[in-house]
């Protein structure tokens, strides 16, 4: 399989390796794929007060492009507000990384990531916030 | 000559290239055989088929030299030799040439569901043209369960296709005990040998073969050129698949390739040869390269039994780490996940699926090939890049991170897609 150069750069020099404890205030978790599917994608942010991105860390386990796709959008979501993270499309991914297209779903597994992490954030920050309206 | 041969290919000083682990997937021309080869393409050139010249002569007695060499690796006589294209073509002449031959007698095939892709498919396409097929079952060690395949066997059974040596997980089914219980039920037997020439003794009478496929680039032989053994005593008929000429008793048409057959042949008698001294090199390496992994990596799962396997393939599951991603890691060593046939696609091998493997250590498989020209510091150098690279992917898999917290991944609600 032929990987495009920034592919292979995110695969050997991966961005923003790691996680935040889930329990943290400002954290959500994203979690998307399946182990017998053979990717599975761990996305996290930090969500600073003014509702912006400040920091994203990553975990995936699964090919060279999922690798790349994950890495790729933890560099993208830094410093974005929730609602700019959320336009992020696979298709920028698979653009940005070159995608062959048997590799699109590693681009769409990334995309569901993002959104599964600021929906988790968006529930547990609700929740904090009817805590303390009371 | 293989150890000046080894150092010319493999030496670190010389070697740009990726250290060569794919032996099951196809292995390199033996310089004795290239030598052999060499005269049949420009000085005698001649047509086997042309009766009216000495190039055609010259051309027919290289041709049948090496049908002689062929039939001697496998204890077969000469006349039962037909060559072929490859072993994909061997297979689908020696298995579809039988079924349409038999037809009448019955219409039930056997084979297991771990048999190469040249035997799969070609059943499938018997399924189409009304035949019916048994895909066994085998053991969690990739072997076959004497008992279910004899319960498998019907009145109306003709053939039934074994592969001696599995290309994947290298284990060797019982072909002799599997042979006599089909001769006794009058059930032709197709045997796919192409990994098990010159790695396991090959005996057509021991194991009561009628119908073989054999190959000439697995054995140190060129690419594009095979051989079917046919039995003579009993007398086993096939219709050809190929028409044109006449050829190789009327079994396969088409002007035969002098320079590849004559490859073949010596390629066959090499392999004999050098049987004992290669596998107990390979053995060692084998060992050497197992132990190396399994004392500096966790979580290492053998797929396929390793007392009946043949010590050329170690085929390993990291769990934790995806396969292609492990391939591309291991971008130093030549490898492959599953089998080349089948490792363009995002599918878990059905091999691994067939010996009961979960799809997480299905995906995570990497076939180490070893042959005659892998040297010990080569497998020095895989055990060094193994370890780090599973280490590097592991720290990145949160699997990895689960299964050290203690969760059951199988426990875990994951969100396919």
């Amino acid at each position: 399989m032929a990987y495009s150069e920034k592919v292979i750069d995110h695969y050997e020099n991966p961005r923003n390796v790691g996680g935040f404890t889930k329990e943290e205030a400002g954290v959500g978790t994203g979690m998307v794929g399946a182990p017998a599917c053979g990717d599975v994608m761990r996305l996290q942010i930090k969500v600073n007060e003014q509702g912006i991105i400040e920091d994203a860390k990553f975990k995936t386990y699964g090919c060279g492009s999922a690798i790349a796709s994950s890495s790729l959008v933890t560099e993208w979501v830094k410093g974005k507000s929730l609602d700019e993270a959320m336009q992020i499309k696979n298709s920028q991914i698979a653009e940005e990384l070159e995608l062959p297209p048997v590799k699109i779903h590693c681009s769409v597994l990334a995309e569901d990531a993002i959104k599964a992490a600021i929906e988790d954030y968006r529930q547990k920050s609700g929740a904090v916030s009817a805590v303390e309206t009371h | 000559m293989s150890a000046v041969q080894a150092e010319k290919v493999n030496s670190p000083a010389v070697r740009d290239r990726p250290i060569y682990l794919d032996y099951q997937a196809t292995t390199p021309v033996d310089p004795l055989v290239v030598e052999a080869m060499l005269p049949y393409l420009t000085q005698n050139f001649g047509n086997p088929a042309s009766r009216s010249h000495s190039y055609g002569w010259s051309a027919e007695e290289a041709v049948e030299n090496a049908r002689a060499q062929v039939a001697a690796a496998i204890h077969a006589d000469p006349k039962e030799i037909v060559w072929t294209s490859g072993a994909t073509e061997a297979s689908n002449l020696g298995i579809k040439g039988a079924a349409h031959f038999y037809s009448g007698k019955g219409k039930h095939l056997i084979t297991l569901r771990t048999e190469h892709k040249a035997t799969l498919d070609t059943f499938r396409q018997l399924e189409r043209e009304g035949f019916e097929c048994t895909y066994l079952e085998v053991q969690e060690n990739g072997l076959i369960d004497l008992d279910a395949f004899r319960a498998a066997l019907r009145p109306d059974t003709i053939l039934a296709s074994v592969l001696f040596v599995n290309n994947e997980i290298g284990v060797i089914q019982p072909m002799e005990e599997i042979g006599k219980m089909l001769r006794e039920h009058k059930v032709l037997f197709h045997v796919d040998a192409v990994q098990a020439l010159g790695k396991v003794p090959v005996d057509v009478e021991a194991i009561h073969a009628d119908l073989m496929s054999l190959s000439g680039h697995k054995m140190y032989g060129p690419k594009g050129i095979g051989a079917l053994y046919v039995r003579r005593k009993p007398r086993v008929r096939i219709e050809a698949q190929i028409h044109g000429g006449g050829h190789e008793r009327g079994m396969r048409s088409g002007t035969l390739p002098t320079h590849q057959i004559v490859g073949m042949g010596a390629a066959a008698e090499l392999a004999v040869q050098s049987m004992e001294s290669d596998s107990r090199r390979i053995r060692q390496l084998r060992d050497r390269l197992l132990k190396g992994i399994m004392s500096r990596v966790e979580e290492v799962y053998i797929n396929g039994d390793m007392e009946h396997r043949v010590p050329h393939n170690l085929n390993l599951s990291f769990a934790f780490v995806e396969g292609e991603s492990l391939i591309m890691a291991l971008k130093g060593i030549a490898v492959s996940s599953g089998s080349a046939c089948t490792s363009a696609s995002l599918e878990p091998s059905y091999v691994l699926r067939a010996l009961g493997k979960s799809d997480e250590l299905a995906h995570s498989s990497i076939r180490f090939g070893i042959g005659r020209y892998t040297t010990e510091e080569e497998i020095d150098e895989t055990i060094e890049l193994v370890a780090s690279k599973v280490g590097k992917l592991r720290e990145l898999s949160p699997l990895w991170e689960m299964h050290l917290e203690g969760i059951d991944l199988n426990s875990v609600q994951w969100a396919a897609h």
